[in-house]
């Protein structure tokens, strides 16, 4: 094992010749755009740099359940209220597959929920921010949700196979609930005053946060270069930013609502959106806990566990009973 | 597992292999397609589907709330799953319903005070501790699943075909209650014991479930007397929990009348919680 650890790094120079094999395969396979699988060889700097994007990716999903969770009790129709809890349900399912794509690297399900819990992993910052009003389910639907298909689609092709086919069912379900979140928006848009206020306060609030789902800039993301080599990244963040902005700076007429951005326009010269500065300083505070919510979701989701402990205990003791009846027969 | 039993007796109706959500293949019934249907409901028969709608509507505002707080990811799908059946239901038999009074289901499940619901107390009890919920979800499902069951021949066609659909799913709610309850029956003395003070606090709201009242008399081959079930519900849930090794506590029974209007403390709560924002947007669509 201490061998293959060191393999993808400095001292790859003292590879054995069945891992300097591996890595020919490795460097051909990624050469040729094709797949790597879950037994092939790979640089652990890879297997760990997916292991880390693909269990935030995995507890973004799960964090993620909460601000939305928070209105279906509220849902003003019962039509809203099961289509939220559907796409809760969704985000759940989001939050397994990942979980096991990353198992597929070696790292347990219930070691990745320990990082989440101890706070050592990461997830998305937006979701530390409030869902305060009914509009924010179709605020997060529509640029949330939004801005993580534009991530996510070119993750499809990402060259670790598990994960490319993940994205391909997650990014399904995700433009589905990016439509649900723009129909709340437009059903809000076209209602009364009180509901269209509702509507333009929540494009105001999720709108900055939403851009800097993409990332910091080129020059400040200093992951991002090996990714691209290794093709689990396929576009820069500024690329991808720019192209989300001109997307819903077109989207936001239908709605009749304006997206807070006085700067923002088309330039035919670089043919590149424009939009303001964002608070690179904000994103980082949130980042590193500082958030409106990060206590709060982080809270709720050791108070979950921890209620849970008695009850995992139990179907665990169950099955270890049913299999000493099984052995016994 | 030994506490399931084979059940036959809807292979007569449709496709068993079909979507569980789904009336026969490729045919779903879906509350739209009620609110706009030309058939009404009596009265009698409207009365009837706002009480299976009105169980079903406030068991998936409780259940609801499990989501994304469960024991296990897992266990947010399910509950959230089940809590979504029950939605559905729920708003197929208040739209049902609706059609009598020129209302919507949204109408009633929003604009309606306390006392004019009539959910049974069992499903207005409090989601508390998983085992609680569980314990729950076992008393009502099976109780669903008999009734839904019988409902299939009902004189009213949109009443037998509401259960046909609900019945699938309502089978599955009930296995995964039995599920649970073998595992926490079973599973450790902490587990067990939570599953006994579960028992404890919901043994008192059993029997008012299988009241019969005036309404019935009106009903007809419409309805189903609640007292026809109580005979089999008793025979079903005590092999479940003889297996997971529970006994039936010796509480006495409530005098809980959420039929008649008398809705438990909780409701207050429940509805606050459910009609905000619907209230402040009064003739506002969504």
């Amino acid at each position: 094992m201490a061998a293959q650890n060191e393999s993808g790094g400095k001292l790859s120079a003292v590879l054995s010749p069945e891992e300097q094999a591996g890595k020919d395969r490795f460097e051909a396979i990624i050469a040729e755009d094709s797949r790597i699988e879950p037994r092939d060889w790979m640089p652990e700097a890879y297997r760990k740099t997916l292991t880390r994007q693909i269990s935030q990716h995995a507890h973004s999903e799960i964090i993620g359940m909460q601000p939305e969770a928070n209105w279906i009790t509220r849902a003003p129709s019962l039509k809203r209220k099961a289509i939220l809890m559907a796409k809760v349900q969704d985000e759940a399912g989001h939050g397994l597959y990942l979980y096991s794509a990353a198992e597929t690297l070696g790292t347990g399900r219930d070691e990745l929920n320990d990082q989440l819990l101890t706070g050592r992993a990461k997830y998305s910052s937006i979701f530390n921010y409030p869902a305060r009003s009914w509009a924010d389910m179709g605020a997060i639907g529509w640029l949330v949700d939004g801005a993580a298909i534009a991530n996510q689609v070119p993750l499809c092709r990402a060259s670790f196979g598990p994960y490319g086919r993940a994205m391909v069912r997650v990014c399904k379900e995700e433009s589905f609930h990016q439509r649900q979140g723009f129909e709340i928006l437009l059903e809000l848009s076209q209602g009364s005053e009180a509901q269209k206020k509702m509507a333009q306060e929540a494009i105001n609030r999720f709108y900055a946060p939403s851009l800097m789902m993409f990332g910091p800039p080129d020059d400040d993301s200093p992951n991002s270069k090996q990714s691209m080599e290794w093709k689990i990244k396929r576009f820069s963040n500024d690329e991808l930013r720019q192209r989300f902005v001109g997307m819903i700076a077109e989207q936001v007429k239908v709605l009749g609502l304006t997206l807070p951005d006085p700067e923002l326009r088309f330039d035919e010269e670089t043919g590149q959106w424009i939009h303001m500065d964002l608070d690179w300083e904000e994103f980082k505070a949130v980042i590193f806990g500082n958030g409106p919510l990060n206590a709060q979701r982080m809270e709720r989701r050791r108070e979950a566990h921890r209620d849970g402990a008695w009850v995992r205990e139990a179907a665990a003791a169950y099955a270890a009973k049913m299999a000493r009846k099984t052995e016994v027969a | 597992m030994s506490t399931q039993k084979t059940d036959h007796s809807l292979d007569s109706f449709g496709d068993s292999s079909a979507s569980a959500t789904r009336v026969t293949p490729g045919n779903a019934l879906r509350p739209e397609d009620i609110a706009i249907q030309k058939a009404v409901p009596s009265e009698a028969n409207a009365q009837y589907a706002l009480r299976l709608g009105d169980d079903a509507l406030i068991l998936a505002q409780r259940l609801s709330h499990w989501i994304s707080r469960g024991p296990e990811l897992e266990e947010d799908i399910a509950l959230g799953n089940i809590a979504l059946d029950q939605l559905g239901h729920a708003r197929s038999f208040l739209s049902y319903a609706a059609l009598a009074w020129d209302k919507t289901e949204d109408d009633l499940a929003y604009f309606r005070e306390e006392e004019e619901f009539t959910a049974l107390h069992i499903v207005q009890q409090p989601n508390g501790h998983f085992g609680v919920t569980i314990m729950r979800q076992l008393i009502v499902s099976i109780f669903q699943h008999l009734l839904y069951t019988e409902l299939l021949k009902s004189s009213d066609e949109t009443i037998a075909a509401i259960c046909a659909k609900a019945v699938k799913e309502v089978d599955y709610h009930r296995d995964h209650a039995i599920q649970w309850t073998l595992r926490l029956g079973l599973g450790t003395e902490e587990s067990a014991e939570k599953m006994r003070h579960a028992m404890e606090i919901l043994w008192p709201y059993v029997d008012e479930m299988f009241k019969d009242e005036p309404l019935y008399d009106e009903l007809g081959d419409a309805g189903v007397r609640p007292s026809t079930l109580r005979a089999a519900w008793d025979e079903e849930i005590n092999a479940v929990l003889a297996d997971a090794e529970l006994e039936i506590p010796k509480t006495g029974s409530a005098m809980s009348f959420g039929r008649q209007g008398q809705p438990s403390e909780h409701m207050g709560f429940i509805l606050a919680e459910m009609q905000v924002l619907a209230r402040k947007h009064p003739g506002a669509t969504w």
